[in-house]
């Protein structure tokens, strides 16, 4: 079975079965999920046999000035595909997301990357610490505004 | 709490939430260093006071001292980033930094006489480098390794790295080089030799610190 | 009864002499044992991802080279990857097979420095590490011939690679083709069946394979655990689809799994090179792309390669500018890591170093 990418449309169309008001849409390769409900689709994510992402590859931040996309990569090594969940999140102030540590242990370090250099919370992540830069350090180096 | 911590004695909760007074403490030494390291160290300069120049008795003394100095350099095991792969190299059989006595790179900067700053020097790391450098005994030497060390070299202007080392401590020897082949690094040990060669060690108190500030407070 | 004791915090690191570069841990110890473990990393973190969106596209290939700085051929590749993803194009296939050799030989050179470090860590005193950097040497030196330098290297491009191998490469990749077996058969005789290596490391630090997984362990430490992925397999990149190789798999996840993985991924290295050498054909080496590259914009792209320490992936952004909108970096050492707490509590201090070593971090990586 080679390995291949699913679309963002088949991934929408299993995720919005089992967890309503979840997709926001589907682009050709990535489905976009609210993300109120990222840590909910992160356990079906992986828990569903027939998507079966037991391996959380990355998680990415990227600023849009005026939104934030948070970029999920995963793969199944039973089922031999991948795929991309992304979270947009508005405002530049006070942005916060549902931690899926409790799915994946290996979002622990990322996620405090992410929160450290875009300034992205994890609510519900046990250790929301700066992980690069020293405590005391004003901002947060990867947003745009940041010179 | 559990059983099992209360009786090992463990304050509750994860150790990563017990630590924050001391994270605190740290960032607020980085931060306190990085604002106020704005401008370069000078280098330690050598400066032959003229009542000694020509002082037979003096100069086969230093000469004896200053060789037996420059012959056993025992370098502080300091590797940061990508230079401590070549000063690896360097102590390995191909390049032999043995054959300067400097194979014994030693763990601990109380034993050491040289510290080779060997990779990026980061403003969360400065307060180590410049802790380990303040335990290390006189006479002590730095050597500045690679672009990142001497200036931030490609990291120049990131908003993490020190733009240069003489930021922080005082440097005796710069070797430029991303990273500096061993060849290069063997250069600025030779060039180090050269250096130590002109120092005076019995000038009162100047506890072998040539030239510079803290022998002017001793005349 | 058990005689009730104090608990110790300690700090290890950031200089320290077997934390391999500027790590840095807070363990609290009962006695010999670790109770608790706090890592604390950005040491040597240089905003790598800021300076990537202020250089042009071709710029950012000499950042990558200092990210894992014993495997910067490997990371020059999974960059070109991303960008040439990016673009739409594919390298020509003399320069295929030159990534593919240059990448090959740099893991054996990686793989070379984990094992060394690891025996260093393990209290053998210099001996195997002499022996690993003699072997590394050679290779630093075809990679002198192939690009002028000797560890940051930048000689894989978007489109290709920098130049051509000159004529008195193969004949020189052919003696080190020729020697390897050797060198690699002393330092196994030396070191593989060694019973000191084998008391002290096995069954010592075990990872679980589910744990591993769900914790996106990848590269060697995931294979030791049992599992046999390798993206070099799944995802051929470069000339990896036109090569055979086996991907060697322990099933105990302890800290001699990990060391045996990587002394049988050295013979799998050289194999490929071999079949490289021989598939070979003239021809171009590098696409005619223009200097400054400009995808076009909202496009995005995650290259990715098997790396020396695992899964190395770079996820670009274009806004169509002339250097990247966002560059992230998915470093396997940072998030092989993330095990650290369960692979050291419970185990001995004297443990504690052989695991890292074992684990083979670089910190160059961990911290970008």
């Amino acid at each position: 079975m080679p390995f291949q990418a699913l679309t963002g449309e088949a991934l929408a169309d299993r995720l919005a079965e089992a967890v309503p008001d979840s997709v926001e849409r589907a682009d050709g390769d990535c489905v976009w999920v609210e993300p109120s409900q990222i840590a909910i689709t992160a356990q079906f994510l992986r828990d569903d046999p027939g998507l079966d992402f037991q391996f959380l590859n990355a998680i990415s931040a990227v600023d849009f000035i005026d939104s934030f996309d948070v970029v999920y990569h995963l793969t199944s090594f039973r089922q031999q595909h991948k795929g991309v969940v992304k979270a947009r999140l508005h405002g530049r102030e006070s942005l916060s997301l549902p931690s899926v540590y409790e799915v994946w242990r290996g979002a622990d370090l990322q996620e405090r990357e992410v929160w450290d250099l875009m300034g992205i919370r994890f609510e519900g992540h046990p250790n929301m610490k700066r992980i690069m830069l020293w405590e005391g350090f004003d901002g947060h180096p990867l947003r745009k505004d940041y010179l | 709490m559990t059983g099992e911590q209360e009786f090992r004695g463990i304050e509750s909760g994860p150790l990563f939430d017990r630590t924050w007074h001391i994270d605190r403490v740290e960032g607020a030494a980085v931060q306190g260093l990085k604002d106020t390291s704005v401008e370069p160290l000078s280098e330690p300069l050598i400066e032959v006071p003229d009542d000694l120049k020509g002082n037979l008795v003096v100069t086969s003394v230093d000469a004896l001292v200053n060789w037996g100095r420059k012959s056993a350099l025992w370098p502080v095991t300091f590797g940061l980033a990508c230079c401590a792969f070549e000063m690896i190299a360097t102590a390995m059989g191909r390049f032999d930094i043995a054959r300067f006595g400097m194979e014994a790179f030693r763990a601990s900067p109380r034993q050491a006489d040289l510290m080779i700053i060997a990779g990026t020097v980061t403003w969360k790391m400065a307060p180590a480098i410049q802790r380990i450098h303040e335990q290390m005994a006189e006479p002590k030497w730095v050597i500045s390794m690679g672009v990142c060390a001497t200036s931030g070299g490609p990291y120049f202007g990131s908003y993490s790295v020190v733009p240069g080392v003489d930021h922080i401590i005082p440097v005796d020897v710069y070797v430029p080089g991303c990273p500096p082949r061993p060849d290069a690094l063997l250069f600025g040990v030779m060039e180090l030799h050269e250096k130590i060669k002109k120092y005076h060690n019995l000038r009162p108190g100047s506890r072998n610190v040539p030239g510079g500030t803290l022998a002017a407070e001793n005349p | 009864m058990p005689i009730r004791t104090e608990p110790m915090t300690v700090n290890v690191g950031p200089q320290h002499p077997s934390t391999h570069g500027v790590f840095r841990l807070r363990i609290t110890f009962d006695g010999e044992e670790i109770l608790e473990v706090e890592p604390v990393f950005g040491y040597l973190h240089r905003g790598t991802e800021k300076l990537a969106e202020e250089r042009n596209y071709v710029q950012v290939v000499t950042l990558t080279d200092r990210l894992d700085y014993v495997s910067s051929m490997i990371n020059n590749q999974a960059y070109c990857l991303a960008v040439e993803q990016l673009l739409e194009v594919e390298p020509p296939d003399r320069g295929k097979y030159l990534r593919t050799i240059a990448a090959e030989l740099q893991r054996i050179a990686a793989h070379l420095m984990g094992i060394g470090f690891f025996l260093q860590d393990l209290g053998t005193l210099g001996t195997p590490l002499m022996y690993c950097f003699r072997t590394r040497e050679k290779i630093l030196d075809l990679f002198e011939m192939l690009c002028g330098a000797r560890i940051t290297v930048s000689y894989l491009r978007p489109g290709g690679v920098f130049a051509d191998a000159p004529e008195d490469f193969w004949p020189a990749l052919d003696r080190f083709l020729t020697d390897l077996p050797g060198e690699l058969s002393e330092l196994e005789q030396l070191i593989l069946e060694n019973e000191i290596v084998m008391v002290r490391t096995r069954g010592v630090s075990t990872l679980p394979l589910d744990m591993a997984i769900n914790s996106s362990v990848s590269g060697p430490v995931l294979r030791a655990s049992g599992l046999a992925w390798d993206w070099r397999k799944a995802e051929p990149y470069d000339a990896y689809d036109r090569v055979e190789f086996d991907v060697p798999v322990a099933q105990n996840g302890d800290n001699y799994d990990r060391f045996w993985v990587r002394m049988q991924e050295l013979h799998q290295s050289a194999r490929i090179v071999r079949q490289c050498v021989e598939q070979i054909e003239p021809g171009p080496v590098r696409l005619d792309l223009p200097l400054v590259l400009r995808p076009e914009p909202g496009r995005e792209a995650y290259g990715r390669v098997e790396a020396s320490k695992g899964e190395l992936a770079f996820y670009l952004f274009s806004d169509g500018g002339i250097s990247p909108y966002r560059c992230k970096i998915r470093s396997p050492s940072l998030i092989n890591l993330t095990v650290t707490e369960h692979l050291l509590v419970g185990w001995k201090l004297a443990d504690m170093i052989v695991t890292l070593g074992s684990v083979d971090i670089n910190m160059g990586e961990v911290d970008r």
